[in-house]
């Protein structure tokens, strides 16, 4: 059976083809202001018989495209422990929001923690923040990497985070140590949510965030655990969606 | 959302309500009600009258009091459950729960108080200020209560623009509490009967008592048949029927929710239900959810589950527990009312462990899949016992889910993620 698992985020479409659980490819596409066409043009793009979709848009892509759909705390556990069969939680930092699941026997979620409204310390935040320092993403997660020490941040909120380090800036700063500030402080507020979920290791990280190197270091740093990256962690959970229709 | 035939408009400016951002808001409430209740569908016959009530909440029950006062009867507007009923009813006045369900005048509101106060308070002052709320405005005196600091320091703000009088509620269930209750009680039947010219007697209070215990039966019968699977009603139908109980006619409300009762005994009787057997049962708990207030339930019913019970002010704290009917005396009476009201457990009591015991044994007699908590944002008291109650429940072995939230739509998306992610992993 082929089956197409679409992840339509904030941020991004992501889009995995299974053959009998195998995946024969993958693709990731920027959401725009379009989400939809994107998907569309992966449902074209390859035969399949049956599509999952997962992420904000799942409940659209269900209605255009049929099919299921499921939470992307569904589809990330899935993903994650089929990718590492001994990981008991997962960390999940992508556009908008992040989440924290615990996993239980054969991956089942047992349970999870996921920020409610804001997009305080998602890839968006970041977003927001190399923009107010001039820098790229890939620039400030190494410059942040390099920094000796971050200069503390103590808002999480996006809007008024952005006012302080502007402020920093204007105090002349040093903008390496201020994005520093900045990933410490997001690892901070994660590894809290870690906590309070009691998150066991071995820790799956996935999500568009796993891919800055600055935060894969703070977490595997602050983390009681073992940390394991995917190598592709942004379509893990278009490859959980998919194969939770193997799974039914 | 009123009867096209008949135009309240005259009555509504009588009142003084603002007219356009009535009509705005008439027209907000019916598309809500659209979207939430008229989309659901094998609904139980008995819902056609509270669908009716609904489309008359501002019209046709407006009139009726408006009717009433006329003729010399007077109208007294509450927001909380623990001011009794009974008293109103037995000096002959009617009792009246005041809008504070949805989002309104926030803007104006904030100029006289913190943005960082709960949704509730917020809500039924920018009704009071943007003059929406017919209900306040049929209102000869609104009785409050002090069941936090928020509407302690709101009623004062409310006094100042309307016939106000504030109950003290003890926050403690001492014998010497019990005590200074029954003081405020009987400090109530004085200000009824002020404000009526009526005496209560014994035989008007032991009518009243049994009126709104008839009232409070109908509803246990309406929770008891969602003990069933498949549940005969949908968690939001029921939500309405507690919403409504608030402001409806008692002795109507009672037969038509008796009739709904009995169908929904029938429909258990022939396994019929509003989702298949074996859907998910959700308990809520927490704050209460005031009308037009539908949002956490539909998120729960529209990804496929059920809510089988609420342990909350709109739910089994309204009517799971009866006013004693054999006192012989007036004062008898009285001291019953006062030790049923005080029984209410509400989060604004030290210690409120009644509650949490009465979250996980509902737990288990309606056999829930899963328990979510729900709390308004800022609302302390129950966001403070929202630890309390996950760690009971999950002792029990039920999986929780904490939400907090507000009137606004703004986290609706994230919301539904959440519950239907706790769904699948029930």
């Amino acid at each position: 059976m082929r089956v197409l698992g679409l992840d339509i985020g904030s941020r991004s479409v992501d889009a995995v083809w299974l053959d009998d659980s195998r995946i024969v490819d993958w693709a990731v596409a920027d959401s725009g202001f379009d989400p939809g066409s994107a998907a569309a043009a992966f449902v074209d793009r390859c035969a399949h018989d049956v599509i999952v979709s997962t992420g904000y848009g799942r409940h659209a892509a269900k209605e255009r495209f049929g099919g299921t759909a499921v939470t992307e705390i569904t589809a990330y556990g899935t993903g994650a422990a089929v990718l590492f069969p001994e990981a008991a939680s997962v960390l999940d930092i992508g556009g908008q929001d992040t989440k924290v699941i615990t996993l239980g026997h054969g991956g089942r979620v047992t349970d999870f923690e996921m920020n409610d409204k804001c997009a305080a310390g998602t890839g968006k935040f970041l977003e927001v923040m190399a923009r107010a320092l001039g820098y790229s993403l890939e620039e400030m997660a190494e410059c942040a990497l390099e920094a000796e020490a971050g200069i503390a941040i103590s808002s999480m909120c996006t809007v008024f985070a952005e006012s302080e380090v502007t402020g920093l800036v204007h105090r002349g700063e040093d903008r390496a140590r201020i994005a520093r500030g900045l990933h410490d402080s997001i690892a901070k507020r994660t590894l809290g949510s870690l906590k309070r979920v009691n998150a066991q290791g071995p820790l799956v990280f996935a999500g568009g965030v796993a891919k800055n190197p600055a935060m894969v270091a703070l977490i595997t740093e602050g983390f009681a655990g073992e940390v394991r990256v995917p190598d592709e962690a942004e379509i893990v959970g278009a490859y959980g969606a998919a194969l939770s229709a193997a799974v039914e | 959302m009123s009867d096209q035939s008949v135009d309240y408009h005259p009555m509504w400016a009588e009142l003084g309500l603002d007219l356009p951002s009535h009509d705005a808001l008439l027209g907000a409430v019916g598309q809500l009600f659209g979207d939430a209740y008229l989309t659901q569908e094998n609904r139980p016959k008995g819902m056609d009258y509270l669908n009716f009530v609904l489309s008359e909440v501002h019209g046709l029950r407006i009139k009726e009091l408006d009717d009433f006062r006329k003729a010399g009867g007077k109208v007294f507007g509450t927001f909380c459950l623990y001011v009794p009923e009974e008293i109103i009813r037995a000096a002959g006045g009617w009792c009246v729960g005041l809008c504070a369900g949805a989002e309104f005048a926030y803007d104006q509101v904030e100029q006289i108080m913190p943005r960082n106060t709960c949704a509730l308070i917020k809500s039924f002052m920018g009704f009071k200020l943007a003059k929406v709320c017919p209900y306040i405005e049929s209102a000869d005196l609104v009785i409050g209560e002090t069941t936090c600091d928020g509407k302690k320091k709101a009623y004062e703000l409310l006094g100042e623009i309307h016939n106000t009088w504030v109950m003290e509620l003890p926050q403690m269930k001492r014998p010497q509490d019990l005590e200074m209750w029954k003081g405020e009680i009987r400090e109530l039947v004085k200000k009824a009967e002020e404000i009526t010219g009526n005496t209560i007697t014994a035989e008007s209070l032991r009518a009243s008592i049994k009126e709104v215990n008839d009232k409070r039966r109908a509803l246990q019968r309406i929770a008891a048949a969602c003990k069933a699977d498949p549940a005969p009603i949908s968690g939001k139908d029921r939500l309405l029927a507690t919403q409504v109980a608030f402001y409806d006619d008692v002795p109507r409300f009672t037969q038509m929710m008796n009739a709904l009762a009995d169908e929904l005994d029938q429909r258990v009787a022939a396994g019929e239900g509003v989702a298949h057997k074996g859907a998910k049962r959700v308990l809520v708990t927490g704050t209460p959810m005031a009308l037009p207030n539908w949002k956490l339930h539909d998120i729960i019913e529209k990804a496929g589950a059920v809510v089988v019970a609420e342990e909350m002010c709109t739910g089994s704290r309204y009517y799971q527990d009866l006013v004693d009917e054999n006192a012989a005396t007036l004062d008898e009476m009285i001291d019953d009312i006062a030790e049923k009201y005080l029984d209410i457990n509400c989060a604004c009591f030290t210690p409120n462990k009644g509650r949490i015991d009465d979250v996980v044994r509902m737990a288990k007699e309606y056999g829930a899949d899963g328990v979510i908590d729900y709390s308004l944002q800022f609302c302390g008291l129950y966001e403070m016992e929202s630890n309390g109650v996950e760690s009971a429940v999950r002792e029990a072995g039920l999986p929780v889910l904490k939400v907090t939230t507000d009137y606004s739509m703004e986290d609706v998306g994230q919301l539904a993620t959440r519950v239907e992610a706790f769904l699948e992993m029930l």
